[in-house]
């Protein structure tokens, strides 16, 4: 079983840094937006991005990150053992006529944005809901695109995606296995 | 987990789980939209062999707030009113496709029953059995006792460590004390237990008193815990009147307002005013007995999803 390592630290960090501004550019701004982190590593992500966009010197809402979690929407709870549900947390002022940017790890058949879409439904009515996500590896199943990428990376069904975030695996670094 | 059917059962760690998902639940119940997609094209049949209000109505409001269709089933008016058995009825019932039973019946043991004689391979959720336990109500007090210690929003992965608990009155009767005693010992608490020596059974630890009075007052107590006096269980006198009852078991008004403040009182519900609580004890802002009520349906609804969100669990 051959593993490699296809994003290092460095990457990674770029690749974050460049969506953080790319948000920026596209909403002219911050004041209706809302970033949601999907569990569990699109929270880290979520939290970094917002970090960058602190930094920019940008006023920002005090509260504007937040964390959605989807398990109670998968359209594949009953294949699977029971998943644990982990915390939602929504902004104080909630998603109602907000942009709505959900970040997520690795986007492949589409399936979990679906559940986020629905997960989002009952807490309001977004502005518009975008979606950022560190790799996009294809083979979508449904009709779902990202409007932020990290990365594109081609990849065959058999293969395993994994990304390591600092500080749930203590080290950044995607890597393909076979 | 396959069946929930006792208290007894539960590990720390299953117990936390549930409650921290319970948590989570409450969150849900308070948004506008507190439907949630996950538990379509499921079934749930609430099997009531015995009266109930409270129970049924929670478990039928956090079947429907999961969005699984919900049964309601009671002997009363049903062909086990013409002599149908226990086996018979649930086996008619599972073979129409039910993903979870409920069930409720005044026989100790007939949930462990229906569970485990090969009848039907439905998970099983006890709502209450005879004199044995209610493990969903002892869920419904740790969630609230947690919220009372530690604050809403600040409960997260706690236990009840060194949290002295008492609960007083008709132990002997009482599934529900006997679910508390199981789980809040389980999660760390001090349970002691008050009875009249009439009404406190043997085992159940080393915590006992028969006098009321001088246990709060050696104990202090963060919570108290009212047990409903129930006639309908008692064949004998185990009691003079109603009225020494209340004297001597009851948390009368001069009981209550020699208690701290921050002890909060608990009644599993329906109270008898007057006979085990007063109503200035039960209508105080120490009181959690309605809180009691809105955490059955989030205990409920995560006891529902951990059984039957995931994949069919087979028996061993």
């Amino acid at each position: 079983m051959g593993t490699r390592t296809v994003l290092s630290s460095d990457d990674i960090n770029r690749a974050i840094t460049r969506i953080a501004h790319e948000i920026l550019e596209a909403n002219r701004g911050v004041e209706d937006l809302v970033i949601l982190g999907i569990p569990t590593r699109g929270v880290v992500l979520a939290e970094r991005i917002a970090q960058i966009i602190r930094r920019t010197g940008t006023a920002m809402p005090a509260d504007f990150l937040g964390r959605l979690d989807i398990t109670m929407y998968r359209d594949d709870l009953h294949r699977n053992p029971t998943r644990e549900v982990t915390q939602t947390t929504i902004p104080s002022g909630g998603i109602d006529d907000k942009v709505v940017v959900l970040v997520d790890d690795v986007l492949y058949s589409g399936r979990t944005i679906r559940a986020a879409l629905d997960a989002l439904n009952a807490y309001g009515r977004p502005k518009a809901v975008r979606l950022a996500v560190l790799v996009d590896r294809g083979h979508r199943e449904l009709p779902i695109r990202a409007d932020y990428v990290g990365k594109n990376l081609p990849t065959a069904r058999e293969e395993r995606i994994m990304v390591h975030l600092d500080p749930i695996d203590n080290e950044d670094a995607v890597v393909i296995s076979q | 987990m396959k069946h929930l059917l006792s208290a007894a059962d539960l590990t720390v760690d299953e117990i936390v789980a549930i409650l921290d998902l319970s948590d989570e639940m409450a969150l849900v119940n308070q948004r506008e939209n507190r439907k949630l997609p996950t538990l379509r094209n499921k079934t749930v049949v609430n099997l009531f062999f015995e009266d109930s209000t409270r129970t049924r109505i929670s478990f039928e409001i956090a079947a429907k707030r999961l969005s699984a269709d919900l049964i309601n089933f009671s002997a009363k008016g049903s062909s086990v009113s013409k002599g149908e058995s226990l086996k018979d009825t649930v086996q008619t019932l599972a073979a129409s496709g039910v993903d979870a039973f409920v069930v409720r019946h005044s026989a100790s043991g007939a949930p462990f029953n229906l569970a485990h004689r090969g009848w039907i391979d439905t998970p099983i959720i006890n709502a209450g059995d005879g004199t044995h336990e209610h493990p969903t109500q002892a869920l419904l007090d740790a969630m609230t006792i947690r919220e009372r210690i530690f604050g809403l929003g600040n409960t997260k992965g706690k236990t009840l460590n060194g949290i002295r608990v008492m609960i007083v009155g008709d132990i002997a009767h009482s599934r529900v004390a006997r679910s508390n005693f199981h789980l809040l010992t389980t999660l760390g608490a001090e349970v002691h237990l008050v009875a009249p020596p009439t009404l406190m059974p043997g085992g159940f630890g080393i915590h006992k008193h028969y006098d009321f009075d001088d246990a709060l007052q050696s104990v202090k107590p963060d919570v108290v815990m009212m047990l409903r006096v129930q006639l309908e269980r008692m064949s004998a006198s185990f009691f003079p009147s109603e009225s020494e009852y209340h004297r001597t078991w009851g948390l009368t008004s001069e009981r209550f307002y020699r208690l701290d403040e921050k002890t909060s009182i608990m009644h599993p519900g329906p109270m008898n005013r007057g006979l085990e609580i007063s109503s200035i004890a039960a209508d105080s802002a120490q009181s959690t007995i309605l809180q009691q009520v809105a955490n059955g349906i989030n205990v409920r609804m995560a006891v529902l999803y951990s059984l039957i969100s995931g994949e069919k669990v087979v028996s061993e």
